[in-house]
């Protein structure tokens, strides 16, 4: 059996005096697809954004692809991270964000192009080519001279993506990429990360509200709550046949609200 | 009548003058603007203490006497200017230190989500501000930074005072000699407002220039 890609140990994290990750601690094998579900303010979202280190862990450890992400090894011992090391661990993760995050100050071209070339010393004309191969792949090789303001959501959405694979990522993280969107964009996002699960072996972890999309495209769904596990296990066992009392009402409710499960 | 074309040369001589004080006053005024607004953001305590001191410094004490001190008083430290590079010097470290506010304000405007698709992208600090922060943020201090500029070439009169020959001052030679008071002053008054007009148009014509395709609608 392989070795996980992430390790998640005991970590905790408290915005103020609000906990929200506690003692949380979590697996992700090499190639997984992972889904985290669970209501707002569970703490999914936060362990995204700790492993893409944009919020700092008040205890425990996190290792990634073999190394301590917050902390560097040093003759035996366990030291606080500096920044030379945490930029090294980013280059194993991406991230796609809610809200796109695109440069709006550049066009679709130079949104992808910019971290290959500033941060691998990637030619212009390398960057380039991949990037027009990553725009092709999400269907918008058309619009690599456009600005972002003049794209729709679902389309910005498809440049964060190619962005984001620009730098080659081993793990890749969607936060709530569609939650933005007009609903009927939603598709032509998801359709982009059906695409890219089906032709690569990335690790992907995705938190979403997309129930349909978390069973179809998942092979473990994790149920969060108050910054906990409370159920993890394969889509249909957890879809169809929630043990937790918690997972029972949070999906209820959610296709109360006329979500498709 | 060729008598007032000559005075009007040298009203003309003295709008050179503060062009140039204009010109290089602001160059130096952009230089200390941006160490000291982003010295401002800076991670490290010493940084920012500098740009704090400075910037307080120069805001709370009166260009009079900050060019008194450079033309007079730097003198005795060792240190003689000549009146043009007292008043660049007076001139761009006032407006700078205003300007500074410009563009820590201006920083701090660009949204939280730019910094963190920068870590996400991995860039450095000053990979991040350099290619992201700033190109967004200079947009933001256009308009003030237009402000800046025309409270400088106002500013430039003061130079009279140590007699360097600008507007203002050869407004006063030619007052004198001739005893007219209107043809000096009104010609003054026109071309400090067509200096400041040249500015304002140049400031929004750069606005508009690198506003282009933020919104949606220019390419």
């Amino acid at each position: 059996m392989p070795a996980p890609i992430i390790k998640v140990d005991a970590i905790s994290k408290s915005f103020g005096t609000f906990k929200v990750l506690d003692g949380l601690s979590m697996q992700v094998m090499p190639g997984e697809k992972l889904a985290l579900i669970g209501p707002s303010g569970s703490g999914k979202t936060t362990i995204l954004r700790i492993l893409m280190t944009l919020e700092k862990i008040d205890g425990g450890h996190i290792q990634v692809d073999g190394e301590q992400l917050y902390h560097m090894e040093r003759n035996g011992q366990l030291l606080p991270a500096d920044e030379r090391h945490l930029a090294k661990m980013r280059q194993k993760i991406g991230m796609v964000f809610q809200l796109f995050n695109l440069f709006p100050h550049k066009c679709v071209m130079d949104n992808v192009t910019l971290a290959p070339m500033l941060t691998k010393g990637v030619s212009r004309a390398a960057a380039e080519k991949r990037a027009l191969e990553l725009l092709d792949m999400v269907g918008l090789a058309d619009k690599a001279k456009a600005m972002p303001a003049q794209l729709s959501g679902g389309q910005k959405q498809r440049v964060a993506i190619a962005r984001a694979l620009a730098l080659s990522p081993k793990i890749m993280l969607f936060d709530e990429v569609t939650s933005a969107l007009d609903p009927e964009l939603v598709e032509e996002v998801l359709n982009v990360m059906r695409k890219l699960a089906a032709e690569t072996d990335m690790t992907m972890l995705l938190v979403t509200h997309e129930m349909g999309f978390a069973h179809d495209f998942a092979d473990r769904v994790l149920f969060f709550d108050r910054g906990r596990i409370v159920e993890e296990g394969k889509p249909d066992e957890i879809f169809r046949h929630p043990k937790q009392e918690r997972t029972q009402s949070f999906l209820k409710k959610i296709i109360a609200a006329g979500h498709r499960v | 009548m060729t008598q007032w074309s000559g005075y009007l040369g040298l009203i003309l001589q003295g709008a050179l003058v503060t062009i140039e004080l204009t010109l290089m006053g602001s160059v130096l005024a952009l230089v200390m603007a941006f160490l000291a607004g982003m010295g401002r953001v800076s991670r490290f305590f010493i940084v920012r203490a500098l740009a704090t001191i400075y910037i307080e410094f120069f805001r709370g004490t009166s260009i009079f006497v900050q060019l008194f001190w450079a033309y007079f008083v730097l003198p005795f430290a060792g240190l003689s200017l000549t009146p043009l590079q007292a008043g660049v010097l007076a001139l761009g470290l006032n407006v700078g230190a205003y300007a500074a506010e410009v563009v820590r304000g201006a920083i701090l405007s660009v949204g939280r989500e730019q910094y963190e698709a920068c870590t996400a992208l991995n860039l450095g600090r000053w990979q991040g501000m350099r290619h992201v922060i700033l190109p967004q943020a200079l947009l933001v201090m256009l308009p003030t930074f237009g402000n800046n500029a025309i409270e400088l070439l106002k500013a430039t009169s003061v130079v009279s005072l140590i007699s360097l020959a600008d507007l203002t001052f050869q407004a006063q030679v030619v007052r004198s000699q001739t005893g007219s008071t209107l043809m000096p002053f009104v010609s003054v008054l026109v071309i400090y407002f067509g200096l400041a007009l040249i500015i304002s148009w140049g400031i929004r014509s750069l606005e508009r220039r690198m506003a282009r395709g933020l919104d949606g609608v220019r390419a």
